[in-house]
């Protein structure tokens, strides 16, 4: 019964905390119940949380209408791509930056740094040339690219505090074996740095899955477009048709949430053990 | 690579593991942002035959007369200002209340970082939909349940009032980011501190002020770095939500620059704009960092 008395000595701050929480995710259910109405032209006061008509019309409507399926496997491909590229170059330069002493070695570091103060959208007309120029406009290689170029910086930094961290014997003793940097990097350097490298891939996977700005910039074939840039024009053309487009973006949310709870041990484990801390 | 020396590796393999990062980086940022730069000195002209011409400050000088980018850049500044401290309070609050409870930990922690992990685009269509009027569930609820005021408000077609879902949305959306850090820091707290200072007859707050805060302050100033950037960004939501309507009245720097950029096709001048945000962050980064710095080598 202790946890009772202690729910009890409590209630307050757990009140508090379930307000709070009304708050954040009364949104969310609101949404959900929105798009479980299949009449949603209709307005009717007072709004109804609980739809007396509920059913999984809009999800099937967004599911099957024009392209949808084809959106979520852009966004699916560009997104995984640009996660594994993003990481894996992420992690070489870090591990270069937390390893070795070189020429130039601060300038980069720095220029890094300076570059991640700023917002990528700054760049975005200048961008919008060059991927002309590269005939990458219409090419989802093109946004894999420009999504891993655009989040070295952060993932850089991350990465580089984390390395920084790890004892330096094992390195020492593949190399007295007769192993090389590689050999390093991919049987020590990467296995050892799971957690950092959790984290990091979540924080890319979900800025890639959910990139507006450049995705709708670059890219004017409807064939392909990625869901983000598909649900707000959804939104657009369809006006008042509610229920479907937040049946869509819930469709969009599946897999950043399933990301996120498989990867989640990871991710918390990533930042207290110094990701963070850099 | 098996032949060289090792003095000859230990020179050659840094950059070898670097040139991915720095080919991509030189390429898709760095060139960019000269060639941004370079931009923001031309009337330029995006008919292939017809050379654009240099007009050298012309577009700067121009953007510091524009009206519009005196609306852009207050709405980013009071959206930064309003947004920053509500989220880094609300998410210190929460993250020491959800610290100091036995149950539920992990179910708060989860819940509060939901907005974080929804994407910009469907909580922006979201809070449209909350926001409309006179028929949404916000107006529903100030009209029909708690009776605030007898009229809807047209939050999104005033200029008076058009910023508000904008700003707390950003609040919202905010606030679980910096509590999971924040709560990340609290656990890294030795227990004995802060019991030391209940012996020593400090109250709660006292404990708040004299221990926690000094221990995690780094992370604070962390977040609080962050979070200005990330102000001063504000983008999606506006462009979303308002689209810099009423009559411009919305726009903020990036909007404006997108807009003046890829609907008023003056790519010139949209790039001066982006040069000019990026030297009020950049300088306001360097101010904080120097503000900051000091008392942290006192200790």
């Amino acid at each position: 019964m202790d946890w009772i008395r202690s729910l009890y000595r409590k209630s307050p701050i757990y009140l508090v905390l379930v307000a709070g929480a009304v708050v954040m995710v009364f949104p969310f259910i609101w949404m959900i119940s929105v798009s479980l109405k299949p009449h949603t032209f209709t307005i009717v006061i007072p709004p109804q949380l609980i739809p007396s008509d509920a059913s999984l019309a809009n999800y099937i409507e967004a599911w099957t209408a024009n392209n949808f399926q084809l959106y979520f496997r852009n966004s699916a491909f560009v997104a995984v791509l640009s996660t594994f590229l993003s990481v894996f170059v992420s992690a070489m330069a870090a591990y270069a930056f937390a390893r070795f002493k070189f020429p130039g070695r601060e300038v980069f570091f720095y220029t890094l740094l300076a570059v991640m103060m700023v917002p990528t959208t700054i760049v975005i007309v200048p961008q919008f040339f060059l991927m002309k120029y590269l005939g990458l406009r219409n090419s989802l290689w093109g946004l894999i690219l420009i999504y891993t170029s655009t989040s070295l910086s952060l993932n850089i930094f991350l990465l580089r505090g984390f390395f920084e961290q790890l004892p330096h014997e094992l390195e020492e003793a593949v190399l007295i074996d007769g192993g090389n940097y590689l050999t390093i990097f991919t049987r020590i350097v990467l296995p050892l740095s799971a957690p950092a490298l959790a984290t990091v891939a979540i924080f890319s996977f979900m800025a890639f899955w959910d990139e507006f700005i450049m995705a709708l910039t670059f890219i004017d074939d409807p064939t392909k477009r990625t869901l983000p840039i598909a649900i707000a024009l959804f939104q657009g053309q369809h006006g008042t048709a509610w229920g479907l487009v937040f049946a869509a973006s819930i469709i969009a949310l599946v897999p950043v949430v399933i990301f996120f709870l498989t990867l989640q041990r990871y991710f918390v484990n990533g930042l207290t053990t110094g990701a963070f801390k850099g | 690579m098996l032949h060289l020396s090792p003095r000859t590796q230990k020179l050659v393999i840094p950059y070898l593991f670097l040139l991915p990062a720095i080919g991509l980086f030189l390429v898709f940022m760095v060139y960019p942002l000269l060639k941004g730069l370079q931009i923001s000195f031309y009337h330029f002209s995006i008919v292939p035959t017809r050379p654009s011409t240099f007009v050298g400050l012309k577009n700067y000088l121009e953007a510091f007369q524009d009206p519009v980018v005196g609306t852009a850049i207050i709405n980013t500044l009071i959206y930064t200002l309003v947004t920053v401290p509500a989220q880094m309070i609300l998410a210190m609050l929460a993250a020491l209340l959800i610290y100091s409870v036995t149950h539920g930990k992990v179910f708060f922690r989860a819940i509060y970082y939901t907005p974080v992990i929804t994407s910009w685009v469907i909580v922006s269509l979201l809070f449209l939909y909350l926001f409309q009027s006179p028929v949404g569930l916000i107006n529903y609820f100030l009209v029909d349940v708690f009776h605030f005021t007898s009229q809807p408000i047209a939050w999104l077609e005033q200029a008076s009032t058009a910023m508000i879902p904008i700003t707390l949305l950003g609040i919202w959306k905010g606030i679980g980011w910096s509590m999971i850090i924040y709560l990340a820091a609290l656990t890294g707290i030795p227990n004995e501190l802060l019991e030391a200072a209940s012996i020593d007859g400090a109250n709660s707050w006292q404990r708040f002020w004299g221990v926690t805060l000094p221990l995690i302050g780094p992370t604070v100033v962390f977040t609080l770095v962050l979070l200005l950037i990330g102000g001063f960004n504000v983008f999606i939501s506006v462009y979303l939500i308002t689209n810099g309507g009423p009559m411009q009245t919305t726009e903020v720097m990036l909007s404006y620059m997108y807009h003046q950029a890829f609907e008023y096709i003056d790519f010139g001048y949209a790039a001066a704009l982006s040069f000019l945000l990026a030297a009020i962050i950049v300088t306001m980064s360097v101010l904080q960092l120097k503000l900051l710095r000091r008392p942290q080598e006192t200790y």
